[in-house]
């Protein structure tokens, strides 16, 4: 990481952990965030993103580990309304009509954008006479968008902000997004779209299975996705032995075949085949970021833990 | 404030419920005091009984409804966006409870029209007793609907409001009849914030208000009910 330790001005995550029963959806995260960054969340669906984003909002409470944003525990910062956010559920309240909705949620912040100015950005303001319960998907999501905007806090939060929108409607948003980064703002995103994450972000944290597999630049996390799925066929495989090796950041069994996701293949291959001599049938996988992020969707759905 | 000021809006703007709301008791009363104007019930003009048990009937439902919007909300997802706003506690519970209150208050007026109109006689002064003990009686219904709104998924919540509401009824003695008159059914129904708001008209007419005892049922269940609504309203943030 290029980050330096001094982040009481940031976002400071520490051994974050949150389990849902069985499912471990976050394990044991460290993430520092400065002020000012475009950070993506990227990673398959159930690879933990919303349930990072909730515990940062202070919607869902970690297990263990502790949150710090701009030095404030999260319900402090929401307090304080340095917080804003784009969940990825909610429909409007229903009653209202788009101008009331995001003149309403502009009366919590101390310091909110004008709210016209709100609707425009985010091109909201063609419909906002409309009642919230008329509106098509892609409308309701600006709605969402303009929401989380209007309270101008410093910190945003954005779960899956374009889903449900056209590749139009894609553009438009990240414009607007681009204009609100620009303004000194924090901004953390969560997608599971690779261009997305490449086209927006200054860095990528790249999620799977609940760990942070990958955290850099766009350009380092590419370079380091030249080798880093390591597959094997290893029968009756230790998966705590394995997650234990050097360079390896998560560990799955599919049958009898093991899938390693490495922050660093080289120094993961020789200590497995020192530690497990059995092991056949080794493949190191290659090439982009794509493949990689498709090897990892791929092993997401085979995941015994996630499928469960 | 905005909150409240969009949170009243919110309420009058659903038609069929403000309507519902308002009619129902106020036909009930009229259907059946109108045959019975000169009867008594315990010790007082059946009319005057009859009108402060449909007051104490329409304006239960009137505050405990904020409720099934409270869960709506919830499952449409948008009460954890307010939860990632400024907005606090207090305020947020200030708006419902104004909220139950702004339509509890022309529930009490058009049924007071219509029992003065069947002939119900009442000073100024007893008239406002009479409004002033329904308002204090109703705040445990108030806080029970705020908590069963943050705590039962939408589905749930209309049969069990509707259920709670007709059962208080019925053991507090609104139907027009009382289930008990002595016994342990009768210290149930004592124990009951609906009981003591029906006999807040005999108490309004007596001139000398509630007995402590009637104090002391609703500052109960309020004291029980606030921890508990602020509990489940702390817990609605999971995802739904
Ligand atoms: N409320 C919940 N109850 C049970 N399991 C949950 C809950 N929320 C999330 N999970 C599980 O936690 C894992 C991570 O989910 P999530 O954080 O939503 O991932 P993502 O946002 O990356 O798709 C998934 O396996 C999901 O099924
Ligand atoms: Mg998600």
């Amino acid at each position: 990481m290029t980050q330096s330790n001094d982040h009481t001005g940031g976002i400071v995550l520490t051994s974050l952990s949150k389990s849902y029963g069985s499912v471990r959806a976050v394990r044991s995260i460290d993430l520092q965030i400065a002020p000012g960054e475009t950070v993506a969340l990227l990673g398959p669906n159930g690879a933990g993103k919303t349930t990072t984003i909730d515990m940062v909002l202070g919607l869902t409470r970690p297990d263990s580990g502790s949150i710090s944003l701009f030095g404030m525990t999260p319900a402090q910062a929401v307090a304080a309304g340095a917080v804003g956010g784009m969940l990825q559920t909610g429909s409007p309240l229903d009653h209202m009509k788009v101008r009331e909705l995001v003149s309403l949620m502009a009366s919590y912040y101390p310091h909110p954008l004008d709210v016209g100015d709100a609707l425009r950005r985010t091109g909201a303001a063609e419909f906002a006479g409309q009642w919230t319960t008329k509106l098509s998907g892609g409308q309701a999501q600006r709605v969402r968008f303009a929401a989380a905007l209007v309270g101008d806090a410093d910190l945003l939060l954005l779960d899956e902000p374009t889903a449900g929108i056209d590749v139009e409607g894609r553009r438009e948003f990240w414009q607007a997004m681009r204009a609100v980064a620009g303004r000194g703002k924090t901004v953390v995103f969560a997608t599971h779209y690779l261009e997305e994450a490449d086209a927006f972000a200054d860095r990528i944290v790249l999620m799977s299975h609940g760990r942070i597999v990958a955290d850099g630049p766009a350009t380092e996390i590419k370079a380091r996705a030249a080798a880093r799925t390591i597959r094997g066929t290893l029968p009756g495989a230790d998966l705590a032995g394995l997650v234990a090796l050097p360079g390896v950041a998560a560990a799955d069994r599919h049958g009898d075949t093991i899938i390693l996701s490495c922050s660093d293949s080289d120094a993961a291959l020789r200590p497995l085949l020192g530690a497990f001599p059995e092991i056949r049938d080794i493949e190191v996988g290659g090439g982009s970021l794509e493949e990689a992020f498709l090897e990892l969707t791929a092993a997401d759905k085979l995941d015994p833990e996630v499928v469960r | 404030m905005t909150h409240v000021r969009y949170d009243i809006l919110r309420m009058v703007r659903n038609r069929a419920f403000l309507a519902l709301t308002l009619a129902l008791p106020l036909v009930l009363f009229l259907s059946v005091a109108s045959g019975q104007r000169h009867a008594t019930h315990d010790g007082v003009g059946f009319p005057l009984y009859f009108m402060t048990a449909m007051a104490v009937y329409g304006a239960m439902f009137a505050v405990i409804s904020p409720g099934a919007r409270i869960a709506r909300d919830r499952a449409s997802g948008w009460t954890r966006q307010m939860r990632i706003t400024p907005l606090r506690i207090r305020a947020d519970f200030a708006a419902k409870v104004l909220t139950a209150y702004l339509l509890a208050l022309p529930t009490l007026a058009l049924l007071y029209l219509a029992g003065a109109a069947l002939g119900v006689h009442l000073g100024a002064t007893q008239w406002l007793k009479l409004t002033g003990l329904l308002l204090v009686g109703l705040v445990p219904l108030v806080v029970l609907g705020l908590a069963l709104g943050y705590l039962l998924p939408v589905d749930a919540l209309t049969p069990a409001l509707g259920g709670i509401v007709v059962l208080l009824a019925l053991l507090g003695g609104v139907y027009g009849f009382q289930l008990a008159t002595s016994g342990p059914m009768f210290d149930v129904m004592k124990a009951l914030p609906s009981y003591w708001l029906v006999q807040a008209g005999k108490a309004a007419i007596a001139g000398g208000g509630w007995p402590a005892e009637a104090w002391i049922v609703v500052a109960a269940w309020t004291i029980v009910l606030i921890p508990v609504a602020a509990v489940v309203y702390r817990r609605s943030t999971s995802r739904i």
